[in-house]
């Protein structure tokens, strides 16, 4: 986590960035607005238009934050860019992202090898059994992240590197805690909310679970993922066949 | 009829108590704590209490009087922030960002609203939001989000008086509750992010025109000014920011006063020298603005750890003798105890990790061990500090200093060469943190690695914590301590709590479903005492259960 955490500070601080920095959080949920709204003319890894490739971190027309919020917000007249109906901080978790784009190297293990979906298909929902903790089309378990919108929300590189190291990113929303009872019964959950006296969080089953911390033998947020490293179970080929089914998994109902 | 005549001295009496604000009850606050009359509640910035009716015994049956719901903020930055003025049995507070209200202070029902409309130019930093209300006579003070200070009357909100204190367009705005001693308004201006140059102003409260000014940044034959590269124009954008409220000390007839981080936040190489009076407290004749004395927290200031906390005074034996001092938890993580009179260096101690620095020396000054690179370079405490605006307080009673603040938090800290363009942000870098700085959602999924928040009691004599009381997010409240060693507190988690001020130990708490940003306050009216803060969107006041 801690590593992970300082890749992207340290990609954040390549690539300038204004106000008073941003969250990993603010660059996740940026990431998620991106490849909702932009990443269809951008391109998910933003480098689709040639004038404008958003991937190197420099802008043609926007050196500061400020630049590239007014030209979220209002777009640029005369070209095919609209004006996004963003509030000021939702276009801002925009710009966190731009500003951290490029740091996920894009040449995987996949790169250059054409993925086949269905294959793809056949591995997710069969002899990988990813649907023992993840979601597809409503079937599955609720401790991983569901699946189902996951090629809108996920480049091709982000989906690539989740697969072969899981530990290199846990994304905020996606902690699993581990809490041991009194009477040594422990429970998995993904973590949905913690104050200073409970933990809430769903367990694999989709249970909604709150449980005080008063009482607990332990508890602990987890540091790595429950899921394991595809690296060598997958071969190159399976991989991107697993990558390109991923990819293909676009409800487009929000 | 004679029942009449008899009452009619009392209600010309009470109205023309309500009506009158004079400084000499300001400067007397003590005498009548039934009225909360200054940000702080008395001019010493203690924010303690010596109303006695909530007690550790009772405190368990408070509960909701009134609750003041606002309209939603337009955005997540639009906190509130403003601690409530009461003046017998009126409250008056400051919604985001500048709409004042004037509600009965038993029943939470409106009196008037005053909505000021900030210019489209106005730009605040770090959120649209006012920290309240200054009050003498019949007038209030605000500042505003686009650089202005407004007097409005308190009996019917009307404006009597809007001075300009800096250009929006060029990224000024006034956040801090106005300071009012003698016949004068003070309050300075805000922007450090956006290139400015900070000033401390005292405003004739009748007519609204400024008799003095404190210039944070020293211009060119002013004393300090050789702390700015000779030469260069830095200084011109140097920062120096007021942020939040001043005390006053009517003996010494000096005021105390918090200053701003400089500018660029991240990258002194523009800067070179200590930057004074940025990242500083200073003591400033209260009639005319001149400086008595300062200390600079952090000297050459790369990281953001400006010095906007609120100087607490307070007269503490110190090794065989009553001294004069100032309490001042600062950003920079480190707890200090200065002599007032003279700006001595007294004691100073780190409160929460720290890395940025090995030490401080002798006089205080800090031996700097880690700074801002190109790269980044991870640093102890995270850039929101130790603690930050949110008000401490003290209780002369326990002798406890009550200091809300962030646990064992950590960013990478950046530095960039970035052009000054006015209007623009200018801040040479930033702050990667894990804990957002003004933004928070209803949720934590945090890793508790990530840091904690905590309400620490801190013995000054020594500086050591004498207790600690957790919460697993952080927190932007401020403290109240009272009289029956209450201390009261919350945090982002939405939770208000009655602590006992001499173990910490939770004595009471109530879930007020938003977090809570802004400094509580106590008041009475009739026989009964009050506890207000704001938290989400709403003021809550609770009162004990009959």
């Amino acid at each position: 986590m801690i590593r992970a955490f300082l890749f992207t500070c340290f990609a954040v601080a390549l690539f300038a960035q204004e106000e008073h920095g941003y969250t990993t959080a603010d660059i996740q949920s940026g990431g998620q607005r991106f490849l909702q709204n932009c990443a269809s003319c951008h391109g998910p890894d933003g480098d689709a238009v040639p004038d404008a490739n958003l991937s190197s971190g420099r802008f043609r027309r926007a050196v500061t934050d400020e630049d590239l919020l007014r030209i979220i917000r209002n777009g640029i007249p005369g070209t095919p860019m609209p004006p996004g109906n963003y509030s000021e901080a939702q276009a801002r978790t925009i710009v966190a992202y731009l500003r951290s784009m490029g740091r996920a190297g894009t040449a995987g293990r996949v790169a250059g090898i054409a993925g086949d979906e269905g294959r793809g298909k056949t591995i997710v929902l069969g002899s990988g059994r990813c649907l023992n903790c993840h979601r597809v089309n409503g079937e599955g378990g609720f401790l991983g992240p569901d699946l189902n919108d996951v090629g809108s929300l996920r480049r091709k590189s982000d989906l690539e590197r989740a697969l072969v190291d899981p530990n290199a990113e846990i994304r905020v929303d996606n902690h699993t805690i581990r809490v041991v009872e009194r009477d040594k019964k422990e429970v998995r959950a993904r973590l949905l909310n913690q104050d200073t006296y409970r933990l809430q969080g769903i367990d694999n089953s989709g249970k909604l679970l709150t449980i005080p911390k008063d009482g607990l033998e332990s508890f602990e947020v987890m540091k790595t993922s429950p899921m394991p490293s595809y690296k060598s179970r997958l071969s190159a080929q399976e991989l991107a066949d697993v990558v390109s089914y991923l990819t293909s998994l676009k409800v487009g109902i929000r | 009829m004679k029942v009449l005549l008899l009452l009619l001295p009392i209600l010309i009496g009470g109205v023309a108590l309500r009506a009158q604000v004079g400084f000499e009850r300001i400067l007397k606050a003590n005498e009548e704590p039934q009225n909360w009359l200054t940000y702080s509640g008395n001019l010493n910035g203690q924010r303690y209490s010596t109303l006695t009716q909530v007690t550790p015994a009772n405190v368990k049956n408070l509960e909701l009087a009134w609750v003041l719901q606002t309209r939603a903020p337009a955005e997540p930055t639009s906190k509130y922030e403003a601690t409530s003025l009461v003046v017998d049995g009126i409250l008056y507070t400051v919604q985001p960002p500048n709409v004042v209200v004037a509600v009965d202070a038993v029943s939470g029902r409106v009196f008037w609203t005053y909505a000021y409309q900030p210019s489209a130019a106005s730009r605040p930093c770090c959120g649209r939001i006012n920290r309240g209300l200054a009050i003498l006579g019949h007038l209030l003070f605000m500042g505003t989000i686009d650089g202005n200070l407004v007097a409005l009357d308190a009996r019917d909100g009307h404006v009597v008086w809007n001075t300009p204190m800096g250009k929006p367009e060029s990224g000024y705005s006034v956040t801090v509750a106005p300071l009012v001693v003698k016949n004068r308004v003070i309050a300075g201006t805000a922007g450090g992010e956006y290139g400015i140059r900070g000033s401390l102003s005292a405003f004739n409260a009748t007519t609204g025109k400024e008799e003095w000014r404190f210039e944070t940044v020293p211009g060119p034959g002013e004393k300090g000014h050789e702390t700015w590269a000779a030469g260069g124009d830095a200084w011109k954008r140097g920062g120096g920011s007021i942020w939040t409220t001043g005390s006053y000390d009517p003996e010494l007839n000096l005021i105390y006063w918090g200053i701003g981080n400089p500018g660029p936040d991240w990258n002194g190489d523009v800067r070179p020298g200590d930057n004074l009076y940025t990242s500083s407290v200073v003591a400033l004749d209260a009639d005319t603005g001149k400086l008595k004395w300062h200390f600079q927290f952090t000297p050459h200031d790369e990281y953001d750890f400006d010095s906007t906390q609120i100087p607490v005074l307070a007269d503490l034996p110190w090794k065989g003798s009553v001294r004069r001092v100032l309490l001042f938890a600062n950003r920079n993580g480190f707890f200090y105890v200065l002599d007032r009179k003279t700006g001595e260096y007294l004691l100073g101690k780190p409160f929460v990790k720290v890395t940025w620095t090995s030490g401080l020396d002798a006089k205080g000054r800090p031996i700097v061990a880690a700074t801002p690179t190109p790269e980044g370079k991870l640093i102890y405490p995270e850039n929101q500090g130790g603690t930050n605006w949110y008000n401490p307080s003290f209780s002369p009673r326990t002798g406890l200093f009550y200091v809300p603040s962030w646990m064992d938090t950590y960013a990478t800290y950046f530095k960039r060469m970035d052009p000054y363009q006015e209007g623009s942000q200018y801040t040479g870098g930033g702050a990667t943190h894990e804990i957002p700085a003004v933004r928070a959602g209803a949720v934590n999924r945090r890793a508790p690695e990530l840091g904690y928040g905590a309400i620490l009691a801190i013995e000054p004599k020594s500086g050591d914590v004498k207790w600690e009381f957790k919460m697993t997010d952080v927190t932007d409240s401020g403290v109240l301590s009272t009289a029956t060693d209450l201390v009261f507190a919350g945090g982002r988690e939405g939770y208000f709590y009655a602590l006992d001020a001499r173990t910490g130990a939770v004595l009471w708490k109530a879930m007020v479903g938003g977090q809570i940003s802004a400094g509580p306050m106590t008041y009475m009216v009739g026989d009964k005492q009050y506890v207000s803060v704001p938290a989400g969107n709403a003021v809550f006041t609770f009162a004990l259960r009959r």
